[in-house]
This record gives C-alpha cells, sequence and structure tokens, in this order.
C-alpha cells in the first residue's frame, strides 16, 4: 500500500534542505494542486516514487545511491516551499 | 519540472542524525511501548510532528523508519511503538530497546500534519490502531496550554486492550474531550460502544457536523485514512480541512497468525 508524502518529510529536507511537507504541488499532467504531505508516495519501489493523488502521475523520482541523490522532478509543474500556492 | 524554480533558500535549517539516549521504554499495550529519549540537539517540536530514526547493523547494513513524535510541544522527545511480528525493525525496539542505549534519529519533521492552538478547531481527530500516536499529542499539547478548542476523537481498534494510552484519553473527557471508541475484533462482555470499522454511519453521528468548520485529523494505515477522508468529505468538510497521515498498515495475517507489516510473499506461498 502507498503512504503520503509525510513519510518522506526526512527525506525531502536533505534533498531540498528545508521542510517540504507543506510546500504545493502542482502536477504537470492534470494541474492539481496540493500539499507535499498530501500526495502518494511509494517506498522502495527501488527508489522513491511521488503520484499525484488526482491523476496517479509521477511527480517526482528520488534514489539514493552511494551517498548521491538523483532527484526527478519531471512530473511537476511547480513546487512551492512556501506553501501558499 | 522544466521550467521551474524552486523557491527558499536552501539548507537554511538542517535536519541532521543525532545520537539520543533512551530514557525510559514504558509498555502500553502487550505489542506497543512508548520510548522516552534524551535528544541533547533537539530543537523542540510541534504536536503531529514525526522523526526518523536510523539503526545501523555491525555489517554497515542500515534501516530507516518514520515514527510519530507522542510527546506534547516542549516535553522531552517519545515516540511510540507498535511491534510487527515480521518486522526489521519494531521488534527490535519494543523487545530489545532497554535505558541507557543509544538511538541515531533526525527530526522534527513535517509542517502540514500539525495542531497548533491558533489553528483552532472544532477539531475531529480519527485514529485507526498506532495513528492514534500524533493525535495524543495533539490532545496533550490542547490540555498542557490550556486550549479550550473542542475537540472529538474516534479511534478505531482492533480490542479495549489494544487501545493505547487509554488511561491517559479517559482522563481528556474529563476536560471536555468527547472520545468514542470502535472495536473492530472483539468487545468485552456488555460493550456498549460501536463496533466494527469506520463508516459513513458511523461519522455522521461523531463527527462534528461540517457547517460548524471542524478542522480534521485522520491517522492510521492507508486505507483507513482513505475512507475516512472520502467519507469526511462526503459530509462536507472541505478536503483542505482534512489532514491526512498513513502508515504502513498493520494486517493480522490469517495464514501465519502474526501481525504483519504487508500481507506478504509468505502469505502467497501458502495459498
Amino acid at each position: 500500500m502507498p503512504l503520503d508524502g509525510n513519510a518522506i518529510g526526512g527525506l525531502l529536507h536533505e534533498v531540498f534542505g528545508t521542510e517540504m511537507t507543506d510546500a504545493v504541488a502542482t502536477c504537470g499532467t492534470c494541474g492539481a494542486s496540493g500539499r507535499v504531505a498530501e500526495t502518494v508516495v511509494y517506498l522502495r519501489v527501488p527508489g522513491t516514487v511521488v503520484r499525484c493523488r488526482s491523476c496517479s502521475a509521477m511527480l517526482m523520482v528520488i534514489s539514493q545511491i552511494r551517498g548521491t541523490s538523483c532527484v526527478d522532478l519531471r512530473g511537476l509543474a511547480a513546487l512551492d516551499p512556501r506553501g501558499d500556492g | 519540472m522544466a521550467g521551474t524554480a524552486i523557491r527558499g533558500r536552501l539548507s537554511s535549517r538542517p535536519r541532521p542524525w543525532q545520537v539520543a539516549t533512551v530514557t525510559s521504554v514504558i509498555r502500553e499495550t502487550g505489542s506497543v511501548v512508548t520510548i522516552e529519549l534524551e535528544a541533547p540537539g533537539w530543537p523542540g517540536h510541534r504536536a503531529g510532528q514525526h522523526l526518523d530514526i536510523r539503526l545501523t547493523a555491525e555489517d554497515g547494513y542500515t534501516a530507516e523508519r518514520s515514527y510519530s513524535l507522542a510527546s506534547a510541544n516542549g516535553e522531552p522527545v517519545a515516540i511510540t511503538v507498535e511491534r510487527l511480528d515480521d518486522g526489521e525493525v519494531s521488534p527490535y525496539l519494543t523487545e530489545e530497546l532497554r535505558a541507557g542505549d543509544e538511538l541515531e534519529l533526525r527530526g522534527p519533521i513535517g509542517n502540514w500534519f500539525v495542531w497548533n492552538t491558533p489553528d483552532g478547531g472544532p477539531l475531529m481527530l480519527v485514529a485507526g490502531g498506532s495513528g492514534i500516536v500524533p493525535l495524543r499529542a495533539i490532545l496533550r499539547h490542547r490540555q498542557r496550554s490550556g486550549s479550550d478548542v473542542p475537540v472529538r476523537l474516534l479511534y478505531s481498534s482492533r480490542t479495549l486492550d489494544d487501545v493505547i494510552y487509554r488511561a491517559e484519553l479517559e482522563r481528556y473527557r474529563n476536560d471536555g474531550a468527547q472520545i468514542t471508541y470502535t472495536l473492530t475484533r472483539t468487545r468485552p462482555p456488555g460493550w456498549s460502544g460501536y463496533s466494527g470499522r469506520v463508516d459513513a454511519a458511523m461519522l455522521a453521528q461523531t463527527a462534528w457536523p461540517a457547517g460548524q468548520h471542524p478542522l480534521a485529523y485522520v491517522c492510521g494505515p492507508t486505507r483507513f485514512v482513505e475512507t475516512v477522508a472520502d467519507k469526511l468529505v462526503g459530509l462536507g468538510y472541505p478536503s483542505e480541512r482534512v489532514r491526512t497521515e498513513r502508515f504502513g498498515g498493520v494486517l493480522w495475517c490469517r495464514w501465519m497468525g502474526t501481525r504483519s507489516a504487508a500481507c506478504c510473499t509468505r502469505c502467497s506461498e501458502r495459498r
């Protein structure tokens, strides 16, 4: 079963250097906006896959190997860490 | 994310791994313990936030897990952990960890599934199993801060003995919290409360009417949270007033007779 964006708060903090669970993510596929905390998250796929709660499109993929984080954000239209949309 | 800038300064508030010392391990139920920790570099936390725990084996293998903070704002770090029989981390935390042991942690984490007194209410808290943990932090913070925000808790548990923090929750009743249990597996003789899974009818009876502009926090296994959140929205709660947190569900495996993190390869082999 998938989890949600709360589960990767620590990982996202590591990658972005700031708290991201209340950031607003806008899906590049369907245009829906929502808090990162409310996205659909699959851990250990391998890698971490974040999907849109409205249309299930892939928003982010984060893989960590040998101390390097590979971050694919192509599914996002916008990511606003101030949380004001 | 073509053409998108990430605003805000990066690396402004690092969350490094730090070593914390276990000060006590308190047994809550047969399979659940609360672990209190002394974390010298801890910057403080808010009700609803969580932390990450990292365990490292002698061969360097590491396992990370997230746990909700069980303590209120201003209290020492505490987490409450349920044992999953096939788990990699929880059997160690619930059975082997002792006062004086050290754990690596980072946090606090989360800025959405968080309640501060100015967020107000009325608060509708819905817990499935150990999903009560961050909601207990919210109830505790509400009481410690002297807040008079009206609060209702609907707590789904397998049995009455599996209710975590039962004595403490009963005390909150005296402060005006309205607390309802529903028992999904077995009920004690003479049980007059709800039984069975949370459904639309139960929520319609126990949740604040949407017209009172409630703020809901729902925490539990994924399927539980999805059901409850859908039903609350169906009752007229705006989705942005329904904050959710899902954890890897605790399943009762019919085949192995154990609490399980996932219904698993062992089950498929048996079928």
